[in-house]
């Protein structure tokens, strides 16, 4: 799973998506998991940065994070 | 660099809320930097807001109707030759095109270039033969029938599921969620366009669309996609953004290259949840949202103009991707007596 190539995220957590021409706006932590995404960092080296920084046990943080899996999903903002 | 004078004739100066393509495409030949242009307005009703753009229109005159005769259409288009010597010409209504078309080679006489469809390209991409035309084509079409009576509603239900879409042959679509709704589209759409009146297929998906410049040979001299981002209650985009699509620039470039198409165009395409893409809509000329191209790095007018002059154009290779429109409305202040004299004289 791998966040589209394409699609342009802003500093302010801006996202356009413009094979669509959608766009969407993200809070802090939606940013930094974009931003690692895009790096192409799997669901471990994710949790991992995470739960160095935020104060979040690993079951709240899967659970979250699989939410916005499935967020982005729905939005097509992944691909294969 | 010396820019050359040019004379150009454009329609469609009804800039509404749902506008003709006139202003838009006059606005991006101002533009030019390779052209000086004295534009002739023709109008059709003596409020259309172009009418009174006079920074945009150096001269108008009112034209008749096809509806009336396509020689009284040319007759007063012979007329206001006389005192413009107008080079170009650019009908922007699907509805004038045919009389446009079948009088090229008059036009011509006049010293009136043009650069439409053939005849045989407008007639096959109409939307009641968009069936043959996906199936000549090979592209994906959604089911269509066309209904010339009143009494052949009963029969959708035996072919469609519903929703359906409701079309005008020129203008016009309504989604009809059952037989009643079909009536009451069918009976407004019919005497406002006449008939057919089309039944289509409702393809499930967002709307997209391109608008492209085809020389005539099969080459795509332009093309930009668009996604509409806000909508009118009339269908009208009034903003939109230019997409990163290559699968609808590759199936613009298929049916230029196959129909030969020869000037603008505008694609209506329906994208599903699958990534296919239906094409539901040929319109035979620039749409309204063109000044979009114009703005991302094409400006398609402008081309448009240099194919009628015969002159060689270098296809656009690339455009702004994230690119947006939106529209506005803005009240003019016109005098009394422009109105008047519009009214009466038939120029100003």
């Amino acid at each position: 799973m791998k966040i589209k190539k394409n699609i342009a995220v802003s500093e302010s957590g801006f996202v356009f998506d413009p094979s669509t021409g959608e766009s969407f706006s993200l809070n802090q932590i939606g940013l930094e998991l974009v931003e690692l995404l895009k790096q192409g960092q799997g669901f471990d080296a994710i949790k991992k940065e995470i739960l160095e920084i935020y104060d979040v046990d690993e079951i709240s943080f899967e659970k979250y994070y699989y939410d916005f899996i499935s967020s982005l999903n729905q939005n097509q903002l992944l691909e294969d | 660099m010396n820019k050359t004078k040019i004379t150009l004739a454009a329609t469609g100066l009804n800039n509404t809320d749902n506008p003709g393509p006139g202003i838009p495409v006059i606005r991006a030949i101002r533009e030019s930097k390779e052209f000086d242009v004295r534009v002739i307005g023709l109008a059709y009703e003596t409020l259309e807001p172009g009418i009174y753009m006079r920074d945009l229109v150096d001269k108008v005159y009112m034209v008749p109707y096809p509806s009336e005769g396509s020689g009284a259409l040319i007759e007063r288009i012979a007329y206001i030759n006389s005192i413009e010597n107008i080079d170009v010409l650019i009908p922007n209504f699907d509805a004038e095109l045919y009389t446009f078309m079948k009088s090229a080679s008059t036009l011509k006489k006049m010293g009136i270039h043009t650069f439409l469809p053939t005849i045989e390209q407008f007639e096959e991409r109409h939307k009641s033969n968009l069936p043959e035309f996906g199936k000549k084509y090979n592209l994906k079409v959604p089911k269509s029938i066309s209904l010339l009576k009143h009494s052949e509603i009963g029969e959708i239900r035996k072919e469609f599921e519903y929703p359906v879409m409701v079309k005008g042959k020129f203008y016009d679509a309504y989604v009809a969620y059952n037989e009643e709704q079909v009536r009451m589209h069918f009976n407004k759409i019919s005497a406002k366009w006449g008939l057919p009146v089309i039944i289509q297929e409702f393809v499930k998906g967002t709307e997209v669309n391109v608008v492209a410049l085809g020389d005539g040979k099969g080459n795509t001299t332009g093309a930009v996609p668009m996604r509409k981002q806000y909508i009118t209650d009339k269908g009208k985009a009034w903003g939109g953004v230019t997409l990163d699509a290559p699968d609808m620039l590759k199936l613009t470039h298929h049916i230029i290259k196959s129909t030969l198409w020869r000037g603008g165009m505008e694609l209506e395409l329906i994208r599903t949840n699958n990534n296919d893409l239906y094409l539901i809509e040929i319109n035979p000329r620039i749409p309204a949202w063109v000044y979009l191209a114009v703005g991302a790095g094409q400006n398609l007018p402008e081309a448009l103009l240099k194919l009628a002059l015969g002159q060689e154009v270098k296809p656009f290779e690339k455009f702004d991707i994230g690119k947006i429109f939106i529209r506005y409305s803005y009240d003019m202040i016109i005098n009394w007596n422009d109105f008047e004299k519009i009214s009466t004289q038939g120029e100003i």
